[in-house]
């Protein structure tokens, strides 16, 4: 066994001799070796944040014709350091009247949601926290963690503005979970398993080729689930001015805007994990620090592209959010549910495993756009016929003192 | 399957400290001057009137209720997803009916009007 066919056993077989070596008994060493493990984890989840603030703002000024970040070091990559000193020399300050409990406990609970998502992600072959055999399950409940510490935040701090974009998270997130539920049992299905790093090795063709139309309501419900522009109701800066986090300064706002980054960032992986085959690539499976390489390039490019709707979408109305949830997407999550269900079932031993799925998933997406055709057809016709005369009358109307 | 449990509990507990820490640094570092002005309610300099735990609007509850339906029966899929390839055609036909009926749901739901923001 070497270090780079097996980087964590090799270290973690080294770290073992050594502190039984010093006497310490077994059930200790095991604690300490996972308490070491997870540290290294999340250090390695927040180092990541702090970049991810610089990718950010790097990359929303260039869509918006600025610079960015350009004065701190080479980049502006010291920026994000010296935000992070600007957050913690700043007052902390509770407003009168907020529940001091629920208050300080909010910020605390969203960055530990997020974190609790990285217990799971298969980052390579061997490299990943725990393998959890209820995987999917598991990142919708800590997901399910997060929407409560946004409806506490906004509860807590004792504003109307809050509590508002609490309610309307509330209504988001709880809609939008449905598809997504949906769209994970998709992978479930083709892998025969919930585990998510089993989902990773039965990719041996990626998933996004079995089911195109699964990944597009992924990422939408994704999005929703963020609470990212187009989705960002519960935060619209125009309307409620910063939404649940408004009174919060500080690191506590640093808390939440950290954690909505590493979120991102986090649900970017599950979408390459779940669909586009996760570490895997050349050579990954013997050396699986380069399947940590190409986990991040996927998952970077999924941070990108949700980065790229958030600053080209304008924000949609929450009608409108919530029709497109319950009138469109959920209605073609279980539809396409049932195809691959029982096309899975019928081509499962033929060679046209994969073809067979594909052709049903453009069928489905083809029978759906056909249906919001003929759906807008329809709308268009009962917008024209009482808009005819009502515009005749308009440009017939005489002007006052005209006969 | 236990020590994966423990382990996931030992995350949690990294994962509350690692905030708690950033933020008592920042309780330590940051400044402490308090006034009425600085603590009062934030609406746009506007002073608040009345209390702020305002009733809200019974369509958030809707759709909270419609939710609450698909979301367990949804849960209640996840055992059949993963044992399709071991069932029998006849327990996946029974499965998609499962799934038929909460479509009609949906329907009924839709047709009621609960859908419709209002």
């Amino acid at each position: 066994m070497n270090f780079w066919n097996d980087p964590i056993n090799f270290v973690s077989v080294w770290l073992r001799s050594l502190f039984s070596g010093w006497g310490m008994a077994d059930w200790l060493v095991n604690v300490l070796l996972a308490v070491m493990g997870i540290v290294v984890l999340i250090i390695c989840a927040m180092v990541l944040d702090i970049m991810l603030v610089w990718v950010e703002r790097k990359v929303v000024a260039r869509f918006q014709d600025r610079f960015g970040p350009n004065r701190v070091g080479p980049f502006g990559l010291i920026q994000p350091f010296a935000d992070i000193i600007k957050l913690l020399i700043k007052e902390d300050i509770t407003p009168v009247g907020a529940d001091r409990i629920i208050f300080n406990l909010a910020p605390i609970l969203a960055m530990t949601a997020v974190l609790l998502l990285w217990a799971i992600l298969p980052l390579g072959s061997v490299i990943y926290g725990v393998d959890l055999n209820v995987g999917v399950l598991y990142i919708i409940a800590t997901g399910a963690i997060g929407t409560l510490s946004i409806i506490m935040a906004g509860w807590a701090s004792n504003n109307k503005f809050a509590l508002i974009g609490a309610f309307r998270t509330v209504a988001q997130m709880v809609s939008y979970e449905i598809p997504m539920l949906v769209a994970m049992l998709i992978p479930t299905i083709l892998a025969g398993t919930m585990s998510v790093n089993g989902i990773v090795h039965a990719q041996n063709v990626w998933f996004v080729i079995l089911s195109p139309i699964g990944v597009l309501i992924f990422i939408i419900s994704a999005i929703a689930e963020l609470g990212r522009s187009p989705f960002d109701l519960n935060e619209a800066e125009s309307e409620i001015v910063a939404g649940f986090h408004i009174e919060y300064t500080g690191m506590k706002f640093g808390m939440f805007y950290a954690s909505e980054l590493l979120h991102t960032f986090t649900f970017g992986g599950f979408i390459a994990t779940l669909f586009f085959g996760g570490w895997r690539g050349p050579y990954a499976e013997i050396y699986p620090l380069l399947g940590v390489f190409y986990f991040f390039i996927k998952a970077m490019f999924f941070y990108w592209v949700i980065m790229w709707v958030k600053y080209s979408m304008p924000r949609i109305r929450i009608d409108h959010m919530l029709a497109f949830n319950w009138k469109f997407l959920t209605p073609l999550a279980f539809v396409l549910l049932i195809v691959t269900a029982l096309v899975d079932k019928v081509l499962a031993q033929t060679n046209f495993h994969a073809t067979g799925m594909l052709l049903a998933n453009i069928i489905v997406g083809w029978v759906t756009i056909e249906i919001l055709r003929i759906h807008a057809r329809g709308l268009r016709k009962k917008d024209e016929i009482p808009a005819k005369p009502s515009t005749q009358a308009a440009h017939h109307q005489p002007l006052r003192g005209e006969k | 399957m236990q020590n994966e449990w423990i382990y996931i509990g030992l995350f949690m507990l990294v994962g509350v400290i690692i905030p708690i820490g950033a933020i008592a640094v920042a309780w330590l570092l940051g400044p402490r001057k308090p006034n009425p002005v600085k603590q009062s309610t934030y609406e746009c300099g506007i002073e608040t009137v009345g209390e702020s735990w305002i009733q809200f609007k019974a369509q958030y509850y809707i759709f909270a209720l419609v939710y609450l339906i698909f979301d367990v029966e949804t849960v209640f899929l996840f055992p059949w997803a993963v044992a399709l390839g071991k069932l029998p055609l006849f327990a996946v036909l029974e499965g998609v009916l499962f799934i038929l009926i909460l479509i009609a749901g949906l329907i009924f739901v839709w047709r009621k009007g609960a859908l419709e923001w209002v």
